[in-house]
């Protein structure tokens, strides 16, 4: 275990932001730490960091407290955060040798590793150019690149592709993936599930500062109870009769959506029955429906089973599950 | 359970591991200390950086205080008497040059509170980098461009009449405590920055105490020209003491009774005042900066 955490509080005046949290993470793998705004995510980053002493509980990275031994966790830690951390008026360069230099690294290899990074993250063409003039993309790699300068043996990445357009975020998905392939710990924390399924080996997910979920996103996705029915109501207002057609068919109450007319249904591992079945029962209270489909659980799925609200979205009560009339937001998942 | 926790020994050195070498202990008081130049150096070649790089950073540095010496000398100078030998450009320079010292601060306030706000700070601080060498690196690079910034002015003030007539001894002393007196106001604004914290909130109303500071003073004007209620504060809040000081030390001893102070007291105070200022505000800027 790279990373080890047990009972992590953490309160900010009144406000508890961590409430005894607990999870592991194996060398060379990748947790993804998942939650809404404001779920904790940042402030057990911040701890883990050293940025923040914890108010209670324990956390090791590489064996180290980072209570008591915070200069040497920095030593073999890395940080690339939300906010990116580049001197825009410095070149890309002379911000990576900067870095290195801060790792004390020495100037000769400072200057050796800025390169070699500069060319791994395809900004070799770009190093001599001051960094305000970068896309966001390529700022997001420089950032990446400056928390790596140091080979550190844990990588910390505070919602990577945030704010990023979504062809760049499919190329830092790549870049992390290359990352991890050369071994090294990664603890991701992001509010896109997706992101969380596509790179992450374990998931623990956090809401109102407590882990309320952990696992592979596959043993998540097999919480939610198998396969998800779902369709779309043609006539808003009919949303209320299908989801009572469909009510007594699935795992659950079934789910809907006011604001597009989409509606889920849990059905465990009757999937193609619980289909034919939703079909004549909507036929049936002649409700019309379109892009009824059958599909494997997405962590999205489990995210709102789990918690009641959608991954990005402030949960405060307004969440509706088939049984009220309250007009659900839905969050940019 | 928790794995039991790493050993850490107490190294002096790197520990080299093949290529990428990792110290796993805490190092040596001596390497602290000097990692902690190093890492200050580093960060000052930062800020400096940036500062030849931005044109609005070297208007507002440089070229704002020679227009204040243009208006004062050609605009305003004509209206204004002072009992000072040469004239009131010989009185003007020294005071201006103190005047820069207090704005030299701004830089301090406003570039800290950005580094807070975009982050720059959180990276820092999870690296293992000396904690006091982020802070330090700014005021070292804030001292730096005042003393670069008082010498253009002094070319400046020999361009438009003004002359040393204190001796050299007394010219470079002026230019030190001009700078050394900065270094303290800069002090106060990074306590400033870094409590504040929001870059836009320090350039509206972070800095105001620098005017009233700047100009009730003796700076541009002598303070016997002012009503009587502002002239006790005018006469001894530190600009005007400081800038005493600066004109005895240009000008030489001659002046002392035009000034009003003899040079022995006027350096004193001006002292006492810097140091005093740095004493206090450079832990309370550090501890911000921790918390931060």
């Amino acid at each position: 275990m790279i990373i080890e955490v047990e009972g992590l509080r953490k309160s900010f005046g009144t406000v508890e932001a961590l409430r005894g949290v607990d999870f592991s993470v194996d060398e060379g793998k990748v947790l993804g730490l998942l939650g809404p705004n404001g779920a904790g995510k940042t402030t057990a980053v911040r701890i883990l960091t050293t940025l923040l002493p914890p108010d209670g509980g324990r956390a090791t990275v590489a064996g180290l407290d980072v209570a008591r031994h915070p200069g040497a966790v920095r030593r073999v830690i890395g940080l690339a955060g939300q906010a990116t951390a580049i001197s825009p008026h410095l070149t890309g360069f002379e911000n990576l040798e900067m870095a290195g230099r801060l790792y004390h690294l020495g100037k000769q290899l400072a200057r050796r590793r800025a390169d070699e990074l500069l060319a791994r993250f395809d900004l070799s063409d770009a190093a001599g150019r001051q960094a305000r003039t970068y896309s966001g993309g390529m700022l997001r790699r420089l950032d990446l690149a400056a928390s790596l300068i140091g080979l550190p043996r844990v990588l910390f990445l505070d919602e990577p592709t945030t704010g990023l357009d979504p062809r760049s975020r499919v190329g830092m998905w790549a870049i992390i993936r290359e990352l991890v392939a050369g071994g090294t710990t990664l603890l991701l924390t992001t509010q896109y599930l997706d992101e969380a399924d596509e790179l992450a080996h374990d998931i623990v997910v956090i809401d109102h500062g407590q882990v309320i979920a952990s696992g592979t996103p596959e043993q998540l996705k097999d919480r939610v109870g198998g396969d998800v029915v779902e369709f779309s109501v043609n006539d808003r207002s009919k949303l209320a009769s299908a989801l009572e057609a469909v009510s007594s068919l699935g795992e659950g109450e079934p789910f809907g959506d006011a604001e597009s007319g989409r509606v889920q249904v849990h059905a465990g591992g009757r999937g193609s029955a619980v289909l034919v079945e939703a079909v004549r029962s909507l036929d049936a209270a002649g409700v019309a429906v379109t892009g009824m489909a059958l599909r494997r659980p997405s962590l999205d799925d489990v995210f709102m089973s789990l918690t009641g609200h959608a991954a990005a979205e402030v949960p405060a009560g307004d969440g509706w599950r088939g049984d009220g009339s309250r007009k659900r937001k839905r969050g940019a998942v | 359970m928790a794995a039991p926790e790493a050993v850490v020994p107490t190294v002096g050195g790197p520990e080299r591991r093949g290529e990428p070498y990792v110290l796993t202990g805490e190092p040596r008081a001596w390497l602290k200390a000097l990692w902690a130049v190093g890492d200050t150096l580093v960060i000052t070649k930062r800020n400096l950086l940036a500062w030849t790089r931005v044109p609005a950073y070297i208007v507002f540095t440089v070229v704002q205080p020679v227009m204040f010496t243009l208006l004062f000398r050609y605009v305003f100078g004509g209206a204004i008497h002072v009992p000072v030998p040469g004239g009131y450009v010989n009185f003007l320079i020294p005071g201006v040059i103190g005047q820069t010292a207090g704005f030299a601060s701004f830089s301090t306030a406003i570039g800290l509170a950005r580094d807070l706000q975009t982050g720059g700070v959180d990276r820092i601080k999870s690296m293992p980098t000396a904690r006091s060498a982020f802070l330090a690196g700014r005021l070292v690079a804030d001292t730096l461009r005042l003393f670069v910034t008082i010498v253009v002015m002094v070319g400046v003030g020999y361009g438009v009449g003004f002359r040393f007539s204190g001796g050299a001894g007394g010219a470079i002393g002026m230019v030190l405590l001009a700078t050394l007196f900065g270094l303290a106001v800069c002090s106060v604004s990074a306590l400033i920055g870094l409590a504040v914290k929001d870059e836009e909130s320090v350039q509206a109303f972070g800095l105001i105490w620098v005017f009233p500071l700047t100009f009730v003073s003796a700076a541009f004007v002598p303070i016997a020209s002012m009503p009587s209620w502002l002239q006790g504060f005018a006469r001894h809040q530190p600009f005007t003491v400081v800038i005493n000081a600066l004109r005895i030390l240009a000008l030489g001893n001659k002046v002392e009774v035009a000034v009003g102070q003899s040079l022995g007291s006027a350096l004193w105070q001006s002292f006492a005042w810097a140091l005093g200022a740095l004493i206090v505000f450079v832990p309370l800027a550090t501890r911000a900066y921790k918390k931060a």
